[in-house]
């Protein structure tokens, strides 16, 4: 299971296998690409919608969630359908759905939330956060999955 | 314009920093708890707490905070691993997954804000 996860592992572990730097560097390299689109897409989200902390914070709430759709969809996907690749694990899961989602600033928000007063809206962005989050894995697995089948 | 590359390059980073200290993590533990991002999400979440306690804003905060810790910690990967723990029957594992990290990161956020707030 831990498999499709990220790449727990699977970059340590190829270094072991091919006993060099050189893969070690590309993998990574494909993560960082990622990252930086991803990161990039959040700022800019976050850019467009500010977050006043006394209300629902949608730029994070609207990239964990697309970002968690999408990792659902590349996960099952590389997983299930498509042949073994190298490097778009780390490129698509690690790196972009990665960056693109984010668990600090969910955290932050919902501690500057209960400061400002607002506590029952950080309980429902906590759990409707979790919620949509949890959906957002199955719905987009169990689409991929049915898609192969045609 | 700048400021955006940094953000580019900031969370680049931040990726491969968040899968050098999962795998770090994960080839150490074991069990089926998905301890390595539990960690990179813990430690994110106190960071950017004391971030935020110490004052920290503008492009700096956009630097350190939205570009780094922000990609350095995931939200996607957290329930794609408590998700497919529960559709392999281990349901109690995901109520556990969900529950630890979120106790963890909002007491690791709390307590790096006012580490941050007493600097």
């Amino acid at each position: 299971m831990r498999d499709t996860l990220t790449d727990i592992g699977e970059v340590q572990l190829r270094h072991a296998e091919v006993g060099g730097g050189w893969r070690l560097h590309q993998l990574e390299l494909a993560i960082f690409v990622g990252g930086v689109l991803g990161a990039l897409a959040r700022a800019g989200l976050s850019d467009v919608l500010p977050s006043d902390g006394r209300s629902w914070p949608w730029a994070t709430f609207v990239a964990n969630v697309i970002g968690t759709l999408l990792l659902g969809f590349f996960a099952t996907r590389l997983q299930e359908r498509l042949p073994p690749s190298t490097f778009r694990r780390p490129l698509l899961g690690t790196g972009f759905c990665g960056a693109l989602t984010t668990f600090s600033t969910f955290q932050i928000e919902l501690v500057v939330l209960v400061r400002h007063g607002h506590a029952l809206l950080a309980g429902g962005y906590l759990v409707g956060s979790v919620a949509a989050g949890l959906a957002s894995v199955y719905f987009a697995t169990a689409l991929t999955r049915r898609a192969r089948l045609r | 314009m700048l400021v955006w590359i940094g953000v580019g390059v900031l969370g680049g980073g931040g990726a491969i920093a968040r899968s050098r200290l999962d795998s770090f993590v994960q080839l150490r533990s074991a069990g089926e708890l998905p301890r390595g991002t539990l960690a990179v999400n813990v430690l994110g979440s106190f960071c950017l707490g004391v971030l935020t306690g110490a004052g920290v804003s503008g492009e700096a905060l956009l630097l350190g905070g939205t570009a780094v810790l922000g990609s350095f910690t995931t939200f996607s990967t957290w329930m794609f691993e408590t998700e497919r723990l529960a559709e392999e029957g281990e349901d109690r594992l995901a109520i556990t997954n969900i529950a630890v990290s979120l106790v963890a990161g909002l007491l690791a956020a709390v307590i790096g804000w006012a580490l941050g707030a007493a600097l």
